[in-house]
């Protein structure tokens, strides 16, 4: 096949991967709002026993994600993961729809006869299916449940979305400051913590919105939208508990992702670390992590404000490729 | 049931070093205690963490505005167009964000709080791993997880049957229990981890101090010696003493670029000889982005290239001057400025401002040249003649890329000619001037940074210890077994009580407990007595 046509499918397998993800979310959506209405249906008829479920939950979420205090949970008022077509369905979409985007992404690097990572497009191209990838990996391994899925596959639709019109680039040869197996390995590193980071930065918001809307039950009151989803959302120690590990898993890779953007930095340019915006940002991000991390840790920082940390270090990341990268001119404006 | 915290400071259950909460310390009469309470309040985590929040934040403006050491121009026209707000950000050293006081503060404290941090908690380390896993509590149901039960097989068969189960353990077995642990290697990696970031501030620091750098453009056909003196800019660092420059020289024979159809650069190429020395032998070098020449420890990078015309001068009497112009690139299709400048000529002094243009294409109706590729494919030297007084006499320093028009008449009412290579515009008034044809040059950078190597491998160890930090589980497991009076046929039976304990990977955990107390028990035993993993 000539590149030109490779380089055509690319392209169409994108616009099936969008179509595909769009739909999986539809699907997932479904299923999350026959949820709720089983969980509404079931707190009106018997409120004296929600109530009593919501103290003990608090009581739980106090002990939650503590140094040793892990009591048994109390009864299971978290609503029970039942098989649904629909949820079904939108798994099988995700599926196949990561897979196209593997394929769109395989291609696009044999249109251009090098690794597809060269440009924003690319990048954010990966970026979205490692943040898929990551969330189809959880489900499958029973860390968390497929309930989640309408609320990964949302950003994941709008992100290759924009990529795919905004960022879009055509295949092209790279520039020479870019040629080097370094740039391989610093942006590949790059690309797998981040999608693994934005991912968590999703399930940090979850987490903050159930974490509020148990605070609104405890309290007797009926949560309103947006803050009504949480009811079918995973409790928020399991939310708490997701987030962290997906930065557990993606903060060693940023920090060597770093690393080797040094060393090739050093290679190209002849310094490794000069505090251009694209680095500055990068290194905000790492520090931010390093906070949430600490913050996990320390007393008083636990739960809601280590959530706002890590949505706060997504922040920083979305600023570190999009906002420098488009208005902020550094060394690193090729892409 | 729920473990409080105040159930798991003690000795058996702590598995961590990390700094206990700083609480508020009750009134003292000692002269030391507010000096020790602001230390503890400096090493606690809280401080930490804030300390790291303010350094994430202190980031930012560096971010956004214009800095000195990456781009002085830009400070310039931001001054320049800012000018209430531009100097009160000047004054708080904004425009070098990241050499400012206010930035150095934070992160000095930060590592003062590291270190200070650091040290009692390698020593409680240390002493743990000294130290064998503590003895079993006497109530083990107050553990995290905990099951009980009662067996056939003697004290002896079990606890044999535990240390089986707990092979790769460090275990210890007192009369009629076993202390198990593992996962030191998690805080080992943690401390790693922050050693490494102290040992990484250690390196930049020493680059900082003891570094150089310099730039230095080099024309086809010329070369360079590495001495102070030969540097067009130099910056180094506050102890760096000359002798430290690495003695090597290169000479540039060829420059070679390579252009996509679109203009976008495809590959730079400096074609170098080299001496590693004075005496040493000459070699080629094939100097690239990303392939710089290292010499000892000197690494000499390609940095930027442009074009230097090649053109003859002739004044009235016929006196020829041939000079080879550096000329400036303004753009990515290399449109360039060029000054030339002939101090000697009979009668008046001679200028030209040119405009170097590699692949010109002039309009016909303005007949303005411009370039449209980067690459010397119909190259044109279009210039404009000045004849009068250069101004060199009054001794103030010029810049070579300028010319300073004060005292100079334009020849020809300022006409500008457009040479091609062989072509000459002979001035009115006499003399001419030959574009005879076109080289390039190449800037260069040499760096000396002898702190990269310490920072290289405080890097490394902050990976490794983050992924042992991170990925090791820290877990501390009691067996004890009792014999018991036995069950109603008089056998002799043993009960087993087995308990864990885990700091992180807690949902794990209970999985992994569940596998442990299986393979103990076995495939037939009695149900358990109780059992309370949760
Ligand atoms: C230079 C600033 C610092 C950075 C970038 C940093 C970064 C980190 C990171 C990324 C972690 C999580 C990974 C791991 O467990 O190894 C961590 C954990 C930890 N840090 Fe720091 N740290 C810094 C300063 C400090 C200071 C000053 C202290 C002392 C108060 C400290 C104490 C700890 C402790 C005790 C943990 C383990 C937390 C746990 O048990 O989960 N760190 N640090």
């Amino acid at each position: 096949m000539s590149n030109a046509a490779l380089a055509g499918l690319s392209d169409d397998l994108l616009f099936l991967t969008v179509v595909l993800y769009a739909v999986s979310m539809l699907a997932f959506a479904g299923e999350q709002a026959a949820r709720r209405s089983r969980v509404v249906a079931a707190s009106a008829s018997q409120a004296v026993l929600a109530r009593q479920a919501a103290a003990a939950r608090t009581r739980a979420m106090a002990g939650a994600g503590g140094a040793v205090t892990y009591a048994k949970p109390p009864a299971p008022e978290a609503p029970v993961v039942r098989s649904s077509r629909a949820g079904q369905i939108g798994l099988a979409l995700a599926y196949v729809g990561a897979t196209l985007h593997l394929g769109s992404i395989v291609t696009r690097g044999f249109a251009a006869d090098r690794v597809p990572w060269g440009n924003m497009y690319e990048f954010s191209s990966a970026v979205a299916l490692t943040a898929v990838v990551a969330f189809l990996v959880m489900v499958a391994t029973g860390r968390v449940d497929r309930g989640l899925g309408a609320f990964v596959m949302l950003p994941a639709v709008l992100y290759l979305g924009l990529a795919g019109t905004v960022l879009y680039t055509a295949a092209g040869p790279l520039v020479p400051a870019l040629d080097s197996y370094w740039i391989k390995i610093h942006v590949f590193a790059a690309i797998l913590s981040s999608g693994a980071f934005l991912l968590s930065g999703v399930v940090a918001l979850l987490y903050l919105l159930r974490a509020r809307h148990d605070g609104q039950v405890a309290a007797g009151r009926v949560p309103r939208f947006p803050l009504s989803m949480g009811a079918s959302l995973p409790a928020a120690s399991v939310l708490d508990r997701v987030s962290y590990a997906v930065i557990a898993f993606a903060f060693p890779i940023w920090t060597f992702a770093i690393i080797a953007g040094a060393i090739w930095a050093e290679s190209a340019w002849g310094r490794y670390w000069g505090w251009d915006p694209k680095e500055t940002w990068s290194f905000i991000t790492w520090v931010l992590y390093a906070g949430y991390l600490h913050a996990r840790a320390t007393a008083g920082f636990k739960g809601t404000k280590a959530a706002w940390i890590g949505v706060a270090a997504a922040g920083a990341l979305i600023i570190d490729y999009y906002v420098v990268n488009i208005f902020v001119v550094g060394f690193h404006s090729y892409a | 049931m729920t473990l409080t915290s105040s159930d798991v400071t003690d000795d058996a259950t702590r598995l961590s070093t990390q700094p206990a909460a700083v609480g508020a310390a009750g009134p003292s009469r000692q002269l030391l205690a507010p000096v020790r309470r602001t230390w503890r309040q400096l090493t606690s985590m809280r401080t930490a963490l804030l300390l790291l929040f303010l350094l994430a934040l202190a980031s930012v403006p560096g971010s956004f505005l214009p800095q000195r050491n990456i781009n002085p121009i830009k400070v310039q026209e931001y001054l320049a167009a800012h000018t209430t707000t531009g100097p009160t950000l000047d004054r708080l050293g904004m425009f070098d964000a990241f050499a400012a006081p206010w930035f150095a503060a934070i992160y000095l404290l930060l590592f003062i709080s590291l270190i200070g941090c650091l040290g009692p908690r390698i020593r409680l380390h240390a002493k743990a791993l000294r130290t064998p896993p503590p003895p079993v509590p006497r109530v083990l149901t107050r553990m995290p997880a905990s099951e009980r039960w009662e067996t056939g097989e003697s004290a002896d068969e079990v606890l044999a049957q535990a240390r089986t189960a707990l092979n790769g353990w460090r275990v210890v077995q007192r009369d009629g229990s076993l202390s198990a642990e593992r996962g030191y290697l998690r805080e080992t990696g943690n401390l790693l981890f922050h050693v490494s970031l102290v040992a990484l501030l250690i390196g930049i620091a020493l680059g900082a101090l003891m570094g150089f750098k310099g730039t230095v453009l080099v024309k086809e056909g010329d070369g360079f010696a590495n001495a102070i003196l030969n540097y067009d800019d130099i910056t180094p660092g506050r102890l760096f003493t000359d002798d430290r420059l690495v003695p090597f020289s290169f000479g540039l024979q060829d420059f070679r670029a390579t252009y996509a159809d679109s203009g976008a650069a495809l590959t730079f190429n400096a074609d170098l000889t080299y001496k590693a020395g004075v005496d040493a032998p000459s070699r080629p070098y094939d100097l690239r982005v990303n392939h710089p020449l290292v010499v000892g420890g000197a690494k000499t990078y390609l940095l930027g290239h442009g074009y230097a015309p090649t053109v003859l001068v002739r004044d009235r009497e016929g006196n020829e001057l041939e000079q080879t112009v550096v000329c400036l690139p303004q753009g990515p299709t290399v449109v360039s400025t060029c000054a030339i400048k002939v101090y000697d000529a009979a009668g008046e002094q001679l200028a030209f401002e040119g405009i170097f243009t590699p692949t010109t294409i002039q309009d016909p109706a303005t007949n303005r040249v411009t370039s449209v590729f980067p690459a010397p494919n119909a190259p044109a030297l279009t210039v404009l003649g000045f004849r009068g007084d250069l101004g060199v006499d009054d001794g103030r320093p010029q810049s070579v890329y300028q010319i300073d028009k004060t005292r100079l008449e334009p020849i020809d009412d300022g006409t500008p000619h457009k040479l091609v290579p062989g072509a000459t515009w002979t001035m009115p008034g006499g003399g001419s001037i030959t574009f005879l044809d076109t080289t390039e040059w190449a800037t260069f950078q040499v760096t000396q940074d002898p702190g990269k190597l310490v920072a290289l491998i405080a890097g490394t160890g902050m990976v490794i210890g983050l992924c042992l930090s991170l990925f090791v589980r820290r877990r501390r497991v009691w067996v004890r077994v009792t014999p018991s009076a036995g069950g109603p046929d008089g056998a002799g039976r043993t009960v087993v009580e087995v308990a864990g304990l885990a700091r992180t990977g807690a949902e794990a955990f209970t999985a992994e407990f569940a596998g442990l107390t299986g393979r103990l028990r076995g495939p037939v035993t009695a149900p358990p007595l109780t059992q309370e993993t949760t």
